[in-house]
């Protein structure tokens, strides 16, 4: 519950001069300070690291450079104001639930303890580097018109390749929690604010920092190891891969400290009358892809600081010869990894079976059974990693459990399908936007939980394993089930965020490139995979040409769909400006009540929850809260 | 499902839509299936060339054929869905409030935890019957052919960024190229000199990694003569994507002029290398200099 101590007559909405906003603490003054940390870092990491052999044997500053990230880290966070609540307390002030949450824009650059603003913080970061990203596959298709490396310099492409692969999987991991979690999560459950509004804002600026973390890889000659980082070609790699660790280190904390957030929240912060079995199916989306982010990020990290000891201080964890392990390595980062792509595919199954009922205009087939089978498929997670180990050597004994495993997690997988059969049987489809999405979701998703079938089986997976036919398959489950999902869910959500309606011609037109290129793209490549073409090569069999040009045209047209998904963007919210209203899709869902966008405080009173979001259908069915003798929602509201 | 149609409204007799889309879906299938099997199938990769593409080659058109029903499902499910049961117009309608159906919520469960079932037995079974599929099994491989005892060993040695074969049986002799007898079981035993590499032997379906400090083992029994190509499958840095070269499965004859051939000419040569052993350990690996 609310505390009483917030309430609505003392809120702080004047805002302050223009100076004081500058002075004060904000991104620039982060800047400034991460920049300077990083000088004095490293100066103190050469003084340190003069006389250890790993600096004087080789030529490698790890000390320097890990040390001056530290410290940037530092300055970064200090310059951002994170350490002044945590001050003022030590020096005796009252505790306070949230603050600096003035109007205006300076808010949206520095800490801000409303959850609304830093959901808007996450989105504007997670599609600013998504963008980047995108653009180095877009370079990556370019050296691929070619059979025999000539366009981009070896080294070079091995760093797109890393930097594409880290930086979508660090910010799609944050994609969805980060700007729909936080913005929607206390909305749906009648509350005001998440359970800790500053760590949320924490979350939020390291994942920005951790994004440009990695791109200062580029600076520092690149790294080659691709996303997963193995052993022992991490070790040897030479500073760039520094950049990697540290970006992956920041993204693994602020994927921890999401998930704690937003599990303490739900737990704690429901309205009166929200019970369990009330709970948008979203909701239960982001609480089962915490749970797996809280367990499997430290691990990430564990792992990470254990290369930067073997790298910066002669540790020998991972280094056979010496007594390590690469296989260590293998198994701790798999361990993380793939629950990590649950986490990228959780959040699109909330989404879409939340977007589904809206324009099927029907409650969501076996709401129950959707929920179990998320749960399901969060705890299997943890049992499946070693299928990403069958050729790599480990006791083969255990290879058929983890081809059951894997297995077996199709059945929590099917389960969404079921709802999302179930919720369109005998419906009144309007093919909104959103919706299309969400249906291309399933299209999309079928297709790369098929072919994961065809990985988990050991005898296939000889074939497949490590070519182009898993990088086909994960990209129809990433891209083709969560930016699917997280486009419509940008969709479906904006008009909310933002009080902007998005343009609904242009939203057609970029649903329909992007469905057809991202099928015409990434389709070819499972024939390229099994016809023997390795993952991240430069150069390929000659008899593969055609097919590889024929990818890279889809995969640049793919990437003019996404220029028109930003124009859209940019053109509806900035220029356009046609006011959504409170509810254009009629939603019966709580968020949809209130006002677009949504007031600093979200509700006048926090409302009582009667029933849940998914009315439709029934005329007896109550509304969705109880908003008390003041409804503040505007026209289309309580439906 | 009266209730549901009376909710609806407006639309007199509902047609049966489960009849209909359960006859789209078994016309569908009755003519995809097949041409899956029988015109797609032969085309599906690895081709012929040893008992463990073979067997590959089983599985997967065997997988293939299991998912064409589904994604048929699926797809005539959502294709019927999506017009059948379409909204035009301004007008916003709800459906019939139908939350749920224990019994085919149960069934789809049963149904699909069957197939699950089915593929993990499918699965073990093949890969312990084929000894191993063609798979990197570690030092200790679970499952074996029936003719390991006689399988001809053959040390596969990655290194940044070139593939050498070792024969422990010639004396250890060392080569640059792959040649390997027809119709005899080999046993791979892929190691690595420095980071992770993967020792793919395309055409004769063999994928095993290669571990610095790791014996992986690999069975394979060449069926066919002819050439085949090999390519790492794990990145290994720089010139990854050229690691490559490529391999002959010979006839026995041909094979044994071969290597001994290759043993009498590289003799002065072997006695430079360390001597035959399951893994090699370099300086202990820092960072590039």
């Amino acid at each position: 519950m609310e505390s009483a101590s917030v309430s609505v007559s003392e809120r702080r909405i004047s805002t302050p001069s223009a100076w004081s906003q500058l002075l004060g603490f904000n991104v620039i003054w982060a800047v400034a300070l991460s920049i300077g940390g990083y000088a004095l870092g490293h100066w103190l990491g050469t003084k340190i690291g003069m006389n250890s052999n790993a600096q004087t044997e080789t030529d490698q500053d790890d000390v320097a450079i890990l040390m001056g990230m530290g410290f940037a880290i530092l300055g970064w966070l200090i310059g951002l104001g994170f350490f002044n609540y945590p001050l003022s307390r030590i020096a005796g002030r009252p505790a306070t639930l949230r603050e600096r949450e003035e109007h205006g824009a300076w808010r949206y650059f520095r800490l801000c303890t409303d959850h609304k603003v830093v959901a808007i913080q996450y989105l504007v970061a997670v599609l600013f580097f998504f963008f980047v990203a995108g653009l180095n596959a877009m370079f990556i298709r370019t050296e691929l018109t070619s059979d025999n490396a000539t366009l981009i310099p070896a080294g070079n492409y091995l760093s797109l390749v890393g930097l594409h692969g880290t930086m979508m999987l660090m910010m799609m991991s944050a994609g969805v929690l980060g700007p729909l979690g936080n913005y929607l999560v206390p909305l749906m459950i009648g509350s005001r604010r998440m359970a800790f509004p500053r760590i949320e804002s924490l979350t939020m600026w390291l994942t920005v920092l951790a994004g440009f973390v990695l791109l200062s890889a580029t600076l520092l000659g690149g790294f080659p190891t691709g996303w997963t980082g193995y052993q022992t070609l991490a070790d040897q790699a030479r500073s760039g891969i520094d950049a990697y660790i540290v970006s992956f280190a920041l993204i693994g904390i602020s994927l921890a400290l999401v998930g704690v957030n937003m599990i303490a929240t739900v737990m704690t912060l429901r309205a009166p009358g929200m019970r369990w079995n009330r709970l948008p199916i979203f909701v239960w989306g982001m609480v089962t892809t915490s749970i797996l982010a809280v367990l499997a990020a430290p691990v990430l990290l564990a792992a990470l600081i254990m290369v930067v000891f073997d790298r910066a201080i002669e540790t020998t964890f991972f280094i056979p010869s010496a007594g390590g392990s690469p296989f260590l390595w293998d198994e701790l980062f798999w361990f993380f990894g793939h629950p990590e792509v649950y986490i990228l595919a959780l959040p699109g199954f909330g989404i879409v079976l939340e977007i589904l009922p809206v324009f099927a205009r029907k409650p969501l087939w076996g709401y129950r059974l959707a929920v179990a089978g998320m749960f399901g498929v969060a705890l299997m997670s943890f049992m499946v990693w070693q299928h990403h180990l069958f050729m790599s050597g480990i006791n083969s004994d255990l290879r058929p459990f983890y081809m059951f495993t894997t297995e077996l997690i199709s059945i929590p997988t099917g389960i969404i399908f079921l709802n999302g059969m179930g919720t369109l049987w005998k419906a009144r489809i309007r093919f909104t936007v959103p919706m299309l999405f969400a249906c291309a979701f399933f299209f999309n998703f079928l297709i790369g939980g098929l072919s994961g079938v065809f990985l988990s089986d050991v005898t296939s997976d000889v074939v497949t394993h490590g070519s182009y036919f898993v990088m086909a398959h994960f990209h129809y489950t990433i891209m083709g089930g969560l930016v699917f999902a997280l486009m419509g869910g940008i969709y479906f959500w904006l008009p909310k965020i933002t009080g902007f309606n998005l343009n609904e011609k242009l939203g057609k037109v970029h649903f329909w490139m992007m469905f057809i290129f991202f099928n015409l793209t990434f389709f070819p490549l499972f024939a390229a995979g099994m016809l023997g073409m390795p993952r991240r090569v430069s150069s390929y069999n000659a008899d593969l040409h055609t097919l590889n040009v024929f990818v890279s045209i889809a995969a640049f047209c793919l990437g003019a769909s996404m220029l028109i998904f930003l124009g859209n963007l940019i053109w509806s919210v900035v220029f356009r400006r046609e006011r959504a209203g409170a509810n254009p899709w009629q939603s019966k869902s709580l968020e949809w009540q209130l006002p677009s966008p949504v007031p600093v405080y979200n509700f006048e009173r926090i409302p009582t929850i009667t029933s849940h979001p998914y009315g439709y259908g029934s005329p007896e069915a109550p509304a969705v809260a109880d908003f008390g003798p003041r409804v503040i929602a505007g026209e289309g509201g309580l439906a | 499902m009266s209730e549901a149609a009376a909710v609806a409204g407006g639309r007199g007799a509902e047609p049966r839509h489960g009849v209909r889309i359960t006859a789209i879906w078994a016309v569908a299938t009755a003519i995809v299936l097949p041409l899956v099997i029988w015109v797609v199938g032969p085309h599906i990769p690895p081709g012929a060339m040893s008992q463990q593409t073979r067997d590959q080659h089983t599985v997967d058109v065997v997988l293939t054929a299991l998912a064409t029903p589904i994604v048929l499902m699926i797809w005539v499910y959502f294709g019927y869905a999506v017009t059948v049961f379409r909204q035009g117009g301004e007008a916003i309608v709800d459906g019939p409030p139908i939350t749920g159906h224990r019994r085919i919520e149960a069934t789809w469960l049963i149904a699909t935890s069957a197939l699950v079932l089915g593929l993990a037995v499918f699965g073990t079974a093949d890969l312990l019957t084929t000894g191993g599929a063609g798979g990197g099994e570690g030092p200790n491989p679970a499952a074996k052919p029936a003719d390991w005892r006689t399988a001809l060993p053959v040390q596969v040695i990655g290194q940044q960024w070139l593939w050498t074969f070792r024969y422990p049986t010639y004396g250890g002799v060392e080569t640059t190229v792959l040649d390997l007898p027809v119709d005899r079981e080999i046993e791979f035993h892929v190691t690595s000199l420095d980071v992770v590499h993967s020792f793919w032997a395309i055409e004769l379906g063999v994928k095993a990694d290669a571990v610095m400090g790791a014996d992986n083992i690999a069975f394979d029994k060449p069926l066919e003569t002819g050439p085949f190509q090999v390519r790492c499958d794990e990145l290994c840095g720089l010139w990854h994507g050229h690691m490559n070269t490529t391999g002959r499965v010979l006839s026995d004859a041909a094979f044994v002029t071969w290597i001994t051939n290759e043993e009498r000419r590289n003799a002065a040569l072997t006695k430079t290398l360390p001597p035959y052993a399951r893994v090699y350990y370099p300086q202990p690996l820092r960072n590039a200099s």
